[in-house]
């Protein structure tokens, strides 16, 4: 299926108004991601030195979890390791069922969503009450996040204020960010307070220490693993860096590429459990070892999910994350999710104009759009093009071996499109046209103007 | 069969590119003429207040001031020179802090490039104080103000007698500012689930 992601958000366009203040909603936090980065002379090392890190944290992947392992159970936690999902899923819940757990409270992870933890943990009788405010607004919808880092921003607040009002009681016709908001503190609250274990991400993990970092602006993480006795943190094997003192780098770079801000307002250390608690971290595989040993895609592993290159994206900006079909949406997502299943996700490297403002906004340096290009060949070599734009490919590949055909092509379309009525050049023949004018035939060819002025001279 | 664990590192194994060399850290790092001026404007700018105060009086006419302002009914304080009304003594259990409207704690540094301030559990066992409290200051020493994140990954590196900030097992944070979302249409809302002021008083 070629065409899922085109027709996905064909869609999301429909609704003109509504696509274009996604595109400004999005392009003011790229605005503000661009004044964090030049307010900081060496924005530029940085950058370098983030992707260096990761590089050197890639190739020696295996000794430093191991490294990452031994640190952290000397500091009293117990690590899990998991080779997919399945497996994330089943740890989760066992440490859960071990401790009669019925209630969690969960703040965003990435990886628990690509691991559809949730719905597993209800079908197991366990509440689990996502937190971060974007995040709780989707579940409460029961839809996925649009982006990783604002999941709700695809939701107005009128919609927000409806769902409060049917789930939360909240004033009827109420769309006031900050009344919403309050209501949303309030309910969560007692959420906090009632749970019985805590479940958060990982957004750095410390080879030298054995301990982790957690980032939020709402403060839903401490709440969630600071009340209850129980916190399980889900990792991913990539999360990993060497040092603490490597935080100084990527700390300085997460938020600025983020959400334009300075720092998120917790970047919680954690070492251990706390005093009669128990910390669990379940280091997650699922594919990530496969696309290490991929020449081309892995240095997609030194993502820090910060979300700037669906901010930069033309294509995002104006198709919504929901378009993707994935938990990682943008440019990003279009590299992950084929890795993971190709034939599946044939049609996201085209989701795309290769303008590179990805690559240029990427803290870690990813050549997100290169990787792109790449795997449009992949998809071609694997045979796994749509059809549609199989035989497109094929005929103009024919058309440009012949000069003479293409000659004749050319001649046949200007004159084709002068004088051929509308009906007849805006079909579905034209995707192109779709939503566009195509430009005024010119009255020759550029070979035969090029022949004319610069005759032997 | 081999465990999750050999089978992982066995495929990270064979799948590892060839090695590259770690870094080091040194940079040209911004540096401010004015460090504490530099995190007031940081922090003020991110809808949190600061003031560096002298002395036991002045300290305590500050807090008093937040308690006024917040009209806090319980108040957590360790703090000797302004001592709240909740004994910290008598918490022992993360929830018996949920009714605390002010919390006065210390941080042990503030970062002046982005209005952090680095808190720990070592002196407050309950970590739970610096989330679910409706207010938070923060006292911290004037002269422990850091430029970067850099220098102050190297303080906490040297900090215990150089045995480190993370040999033991224990919880620190960053705190920038009050507890925020920007959600619903990136609408910024300040009092997310945190605190939701958020005052540095520097002591000098």
């Amino acid at each position: 299926m070629s065409s899922a992601h085109a027709a996905a958000a064909a869609e999301f366009v429909a609704n003109d108004e509504r696509a274009h203040w996604h595109d400004q909603a999005l392009w003011f936090v790229r605005s503000k991601r661009d004044k964090q980065a030049h307010s900081l002379p060496e924005w530029e090392r940085l950058r370098e030195l983030a992707s260096a890190i990761k590089l050197h944290t890639m190739s020696h992947l295996p000794a430093l979890l191991e490294q990452f392992e031994a640190n952290a159970t000397r500091l009293g936690a117990k690590v899990h390791w998991a080779r997919d999902a399945a497996e994330h899923n089943a740890i989760v819940h066992g440490i859960l069922a071990e401790h009669d757990v019925r209630r969690v409270c969960k703040s965003k992870s990435m990886l628990t969503e690509e691991c559809h933890l949730n719905p597993y943990l209800e079908r197991h009788g366990i509440e689990v009450t996502d937190t971060d405010l974007g995040e709780w607004i989707v579940q409460l919808r029961e839809e996925p996040p649009s982006h990783i880092v604002l999941p709700a921003i695809h939701i107005k607040k009128e919609e927000v204020g409806e769902l409060f009002h049917r789930k939360l009681g909240t004033d009827a016709g109420a769309t006031d960010p900050k009344y919403l908001t309050e209501s949303a503190r309030q309910k969560l609250r007692e959420k906090f307070l009632a749970a019985d274990a805590g479940i958060t991400g990982v957004n750095f993990g410390m080879a030298d220490t054995g301990g982790f970092v957690v980032c939020t602006n709402e403060g839903n993480a401490d709440l969630g693993a600071s009340l209850p006795r129980l916190h399980i943190a889900s990792m991913g094997i990539e999360k990993l860096i060497p040092r603490a003192a490597d935080l100084g780098v990527f700390l300085r770079l997460l938020a600025r590429s983020a959400t334009g801000q300075p720092i998120t307002t917790y970047s919680s250390h954690f070492h251990g459990p706390p005093p009669g608690g128990e910390l669990h971290i379940v280091l997650v595989d699922n594919g990530r070892s496969r696309l290490l040993g991929s020449e081309e895609f892995r240095r997609s592993l030194n993502c820090i999910r910060c979300g700037a290159c669906m901010n930069t994206c033309p294509v995002y900006r104006r198709s919504g994350g929901h378009s993707y079909a994935v938990t990682v949406p943008g440019p990003i997502g279009s590299i992950i999710n084929p890795a993971r299943d190709p034939a599946e996700h044939n049609s996201l490297p085209y989701a795309c104009s290769l303008c590179g403002s990805c690559s240029d906004v990427c803290p870690v340096k990813i050549d997100l759009h290169s990787q792109l290009l790449v795997w449009r060949r992949e998809i071609v070599a694997r045979g796994l093009l749509g059809r549609g734009k199989r035989l497109l490919m094929k005929l103009t590949g024919a058309v440009l071996r012949r000069p003479w055909l293409y000659r004749t092509g050319g001649r046949l379309a200007r004159f084709g499109l002068k004088y051929s009525p509308r009906w007849l050049v805006y079909t579905r023949l034209n995707p192109w046209g779709k939503q566009r004018e195509l430009p005024e035939p010119p009255k020759q060819s550029f070979r035969a103007w090029y022949a004319k002025h610069h005759k032997r001279d | 069969m081999k465990s999750s664990r050999d089978q992982v590192l066995a495929d990270l194994r064979t799948n590892a590119p060839p090695p590259t060399p770690l870094p080091e850290l040194a940079g040209d790092w911004i540096a401010y003429d004015d460090p504490l001026a530099q995190f007031t404007a940081v922090l003020e700018g991110i809808g949190g207040r600061v003031r560096v105060v002298h002395g036991d009086e002045e300290l305590r006419a500050a807090v008093a001031e937040v308690q006024q302002q917040v009209a806090a009914a319980n108040t957590l304080s360790v703090a000797p020179a302004a001592p709240g009304n909740v004994d910290p003594a008598s918490l022992s259990d993360p929830h018996d802090l949920a009714d605390i409207d002010l919390a006065v704690l210390t941080g042990d540094f503030a970062v002046a490039e982005n209005g952090a301030v680095w808190v720990t559990d070592r002196q407050l066992p309950l970590r739970i104080a610096y989330f679910i409290c409706q207010h938070l200051v923060l006292i911290v020493p004037a002269a422990a103000v850091v430029p970067t994140m850099h220098a102050a990954y190297d303080r906490l590196a040297a900090m215990h007698d150089g045995e480190g900030e993370f040999a033991t097992p224990a919880f620190g944070c960053f705190v920038s500012g009050p507890s925020k979302t920007a959600d619903i249409e990136q609408s910024l809302v300040i009092g997310a689930h945190g605190a939701r002021s958020l005052t540095v008083l520097f002591t000098g």
